[in-house]
């Protein structure tokens, strides 16, 4: 049986946060309790808006960070039992990232070349010439020409930036690439290209992607599974056909219906979810959704709920559980999408 | 008579490597009442053409339009205080980060007092009354309390709806928001949308909403005008534009969107939107038009029924397509 | 296929006309340039345009007024001081003197000052809070205060008077270069070094300290103005150069009696002290202003 790349089992990533002089530090819950598998080849997409915690889960997945709890096993290597040094640093070469800021993530005062070879002059016992050729034969496949390699970076548009940075990603043969948000700060035609560019690259080298992003229309072109987060709670896991055709949690239907697109119908009835998302060092008790929703009973209140399968989805939510949602479902929902 | 009228608005800018085009001929004029969105990619002159329009931009930035009036008033013609008189009271702007389009010194409640005192006189606290019914009209609870606080302590959709509030105090005639929910999340972005349009009803303003964002034009603008690299390519009703694109930038640019995407990769455009220093002759799509004609190379396009292309795309007069190869961006 | 060693030279070029474009916007800092090129050439060779040695006394032609008034000789362009040597001879070899002052000052204080800055910033904790509690003490005495008490503890001499001062400005590149790493290290380009592997010396002198560089550069040609008057303020308390060095505020100790009856043995060095300051200044703010990005106009 095919091992995942990524086995993660109820991560949770909490901030001890400063509050006043002689009061002890609160504590922000970041992520709590993320579960999930991934396979080589394979897309997961975590969406969410800002305060979910897809960013917490992109820095414990590439290692900058560790988990207060949970499990975590990279290619069949778990993290809690990782001590010595040579076993961390191969590690380290199985998962790469990809920054949301194309200007940010490069260094401004190195030469494209210097940047693509750093990896390389860290981890591996190569010389200038071959580390020269690896570096050329990384551009080659993201696109880029052999006379940038002594430019730098504030030479380059956003989508060239792009590139390099996948193409540093790639360059020490990770597994798993982790991509915050890689395509936000990008034109639409250039990002048609980049996500091209994601896709031929991914299908080459079996790369498995974990793709954050809170832009629904590229999750459900380029994604595999879903995983829908709120607060730093899952609340939806299911594959991309099932989440976009047959959304069950009320928060994921709100996202889908808020999310604007060019075939739309005018008129059509909106989710309006009343109110913004809560801080998440004070987050509500029970389902965190519960401010929100409008399908929010005395159990939501109290007791947070747990993932279950629900036909082929796993969901989060006291209203699924116990049937509420189902009758308004067939009438309401069906036209808001 | 139009609200805002402009024929030939240009803009150059004078930079370290000689003069920069952002913006190149662009008319538009929108009637009241009417929301018109402006949609262009990064270095389109979307935003810049706006700026000029408010007067906003730096010293080396030249203006010159055979028109551009607003209400009957030349704009052109006017010196600053006579601009200043308009702009913030007739004409408003809003912009993309609110978080930071706000002054962090200062309350909420000083901020929006200060530009109704700025426009009608008299003092600012006799303006408490009206500032907390603005902001109850853009949905803010709580809007007495709220008029103490600073702008660190609210969200950046909390934030949005201030900006608005400032900039609807006066009642303005024309609003201008520049990419106004690019900075927020989805759910926020499609209460502020329905907030501008909502307001912009009740309230008889126009609207320009500028923005990158394709799928929030047609949840929204009854016309678009269509900007790529400087020039105004298109301009059509949201409809006809999004069902019928003529122009073959915003045929690709629809095409690029994942939205329309057959089978596992997107349709591209190849190529980037030329800089300052590599303008192609002729029309300036060319290079990454999969239409492209000799013609096209040449000569500078005329604009036809508001389509600024030499064989605009029409059942009868679509040309095959000529052989691209997948230029990647240099 | 480009050869891309070309390529990288016309970029080289392009960069420095770049540079060239924003620093010439400002005229004042253009002729400071060519001031301070000129200082620099007259240090270089000094031997060769100086008419007479610095150190040569001419005893019958001791106390000569300048030139053109009555009494001067065409010799000794700007008079003789107290001893009969030539003053233009004696500044122009002061000149080698006072830009070496300033030189050592500012490569001493920089690089202790950078290095403390960046382990400081980096490290953060205890290490960060022991560094700029020392500073801060350093900046609490006033400079020349300090100086003073250092040179009378390491003795008199130019050489010594150098470190002083040094020691005096440290406190000022430890703080920018403190903001700028604490800036840097959050940036996506350092966590992405990071994941590559990166050890802190590395992510230090190879990934932040290149970011840091503009407000340092900017802060240094500052600090050689401010250390040439510094050691010309020790050498006129007696502290710095000692004679016969024709450092210029030595110059002007050594001349302090006849200040009223042969002020030119006065005038001079100060003017000298004066134009190269203010010339270093000028130019150190054309510098800000090429290298700050936020006032970069296109």
């Amino acid at each position: 049986m095919i091992q995942p790349i990524i086995k993660a089992r109820d991560l949770q990533k909490h901030y001890p946060v400063k509050s006043g002089f002689l009061k002890p530090s609160q504590n922000l819950r970041a992520l709590a309790g993320v579960s999930f598998d991934l396979y080589a080849g394979q897309t997961l997409a975590v969406v969410g808006e800002s305060g979910c915690g897809k960013s917490t889960l992109a820095r414990l997945l590439a290692m900058i960070e560790e988990p207060t709890s949970g499990r975590l096993s990279i290619d069949g290597v778990d993290l809690t039992e990782v001590n010595n040094k040579s076993l961390s640093k191969g590690l380290r070469q199985k998962v790469q990232m990809v920054f949301q800021d194309p200007f940010g993530s490069l260094n401004p005062r190195h030469k494209i070349g210097d940047i693509l070879q750093e990896p390389l002059v860290i981890n591996t016992g190569l010389n200038a010439s071959e580390r020269r050729q690896k570096a050329l034969e990384m551009m080659n496949l993201v696109g880029l020409r052999e006379e940038h390699f002594q430019r730098y970076p504030h030479m380059f548009s956003g989508g060239q930036r792009q590139r390099i940075a996948i193409a540093r990603a790639l360059i020490l043969k990770p597994k798993v690439v982790v991509l915050d948000e890689p395509v936000s700060a990008l034109d639409v035609s250039i990002q048609a290209q980049v996500i091209n560019l994601l896709i031929e690259l991914q299908q080459e080298l079996s790369l498995a992607y974990v793709f954050i992003s809170h832009d629904l229309s590229v999750v459900r072109h380029i994604a595999d599974e879903v995983l829908v987060m709120y607060l730093g709670r899952p609340v939806e896991h299911s594959s991309k056909e099932v989440l976009f055709s047959n959304p069950q949690h009320p928060y994921t239907q709100a996202l889908l219906s808020a999310t604007p697109q060019v075939a739309t119908q005018r008129d059509r009835q909106r989710i309006k979810l009343k109110g913004e998302m809560p801080s998440p060092i004070d987050p509500p008790s029970g389902c965190v959704f519960n401010p929100r929703c409008q399908y929010a009973n005395q159990d939501c209140l109290t007791t947070p709920p747990v993932m279950e399968l629900y036909n082929e989805s796993r969901v989060a939510c006291w209203a699924l559980k116990q049937r509420r949602i189902g009758e308004l479902k067939n009438s309401q929902t069906k036209s808001m999408l | 008579m139009p609200l805002l009228e402009i024929v030939n608005l240009t803009v150059d800018f004078a930079t370290a490597n000689g003069s920069f085009r952002a913006v190149d001929s662009i008319d538009l004029s929108i009637d009241e009442r009417e929301i018109v969105a402006i949609v262009g990619e990064s270095g389109s002159g979307k935003s810049v053409a706006m700026l000029a329009l408010m007067g906003l931009l730096p010293w080396t930035a030249t203006v010159s339009a055979d028109c551009m009036r607003f209400d009957g008033q030349d704009l052109l013609g006017m010196n600053d205080k006579q601009r200043r008189k308009i702009i913030g009271k007739d004409i408003s702007m809003i912009f993309q980060e609110p978080m930071t389009s706000l002054n962090p010194c200062f309350t909420i409640g000083y901020q929006l007092t200060e530009v109704l005192c700025q426009h009608f006189g008299g003092r600012r606290r006799s303006y408490n009354n009206r500032a907390v019914e603005l902001l109850q009209q853009v949905g803010i609870p709580a809007a007495e309390t709220r008029l103490n606080a600073y702008p660190h302590q609210l969200s950046g959709g909390m934030c949005q709806r201030v900006m608005i509030a400032m900039m609807i105090a006066c009642q303005p005639k024309l609003l201008i928001a520049d990419e106004p929910t690019t900075a927020l999340d989805v759910t926020i972005q499609a209460q502020i949308l329905e907030l501008l349009v909502e307001l912009q009803q009740n309230n008889n303003m126009a609207l320009v909403l500028i923005t990158h964002d394709m799928a929030v034009v047609a949840e929204t603008a009854e016309r678009v005008v269509v900007l790529y690299a400087g020039w105004q390519v298109e301009q059509r009703s949201a409809l006809d534009l999004f069902s019928n694109p003529r122009h073959p930038y915003t045929e690709a640019l629809l095409n690029a969107l994942p939205e329309r995407a057959q089978g596992k990769l997107l349709n591209a455009i190849p190529g980037v939107v030329p800089g300052q220093l590599d303008r192609p002759k002729g029309c300036i799509f060319n290079p990454r038009c999969c239409y492209v004609q000799d013609l096209c190379r040449q000569q500078l396009p005329e604009r036809q029924e508001g389509v600024l292309c030499h064989y605009p795309l029409e059942l009868d007069l679509k040309p095959s397509r000529s052989s691209q190869d997948m230029v990647t961006d240099s | 296929m480009k050869n891309p060693i070309v390529v990288s030279k016309s970029l080289r070029v392009q960069q420095w006309r770049e540079f060239w474009f924003y620093f010439s916007a400002s005229k004042t800092a253009v002729a400071g340039l060519i001031f301070l090129i000129g200082v620099v050439l007259m240090a270089l060779f000094a031997d060769v345009i100086s008419p007479h040695e610095p150190a040569e006394q001419y005893r019958q032609f001791a106390k000569v007024p300048p030139a053109w008034k009555d009494g001067g000789q065409i010799q000794f362009l700007l008079g003789t001081d107290y001893a009969g040597r030539d003053m233009w001879s004696r500044i122009i070899h002061g000149s080698r003197l006072s830009l070496l002052a300033g030189c050592v000052v500012v490569v001493l204080s920089l690089s202790i000052g950078v290095l403390l800055g960046l382990v400081a910033g980096y490290r953060g904790g205890w290490l960060d809070s022991l560094i700029m509690r020392v500073m801060d003490t350093i900046m609490a005495v006033p400079g020349l205060l300090m100086a003073l008490v250092f040179v009378a503890i390491l003795g008199p001499g130019l050489l010594n008077a150098m470190v002083a001062i040094a020691i005096t400005y440290t406190p000022s590149f430890v703080r920018l270069t403190r903001a700028s790493t604490l800036t840097e290290l959050n940036r996506d380009y350092v966590t992405a070094s990071k994941m590559a592997g990166a050890r802190p010396m590395r992510l230090m002198f190879i990934s932040i300290l290149p970011n840091c560089m503009a407000p340092l550069i900017v802060q240094g040609t500052l600090s050689f103005s401010t250390a040439i008057l510094d050691t010309a303020a020790l050498g006129f308390l007696g502290m710095g150069a000692q004679a016969p060095m024709p450092e210029w505020g030595t110059l002007i100790a050594e001349n302090r009696d006849l200040m009223l009856s042969a002020p030119w043995t006065v005038t001079f060095p100060g003017i000298a002290i004066l134009l190269a300051v203010l010339a270093i200044n000028l130019v150190g703010d054309g510098l800000r202003d090429a290298l700050d990005p936020k006032l970069k106009r296109s």
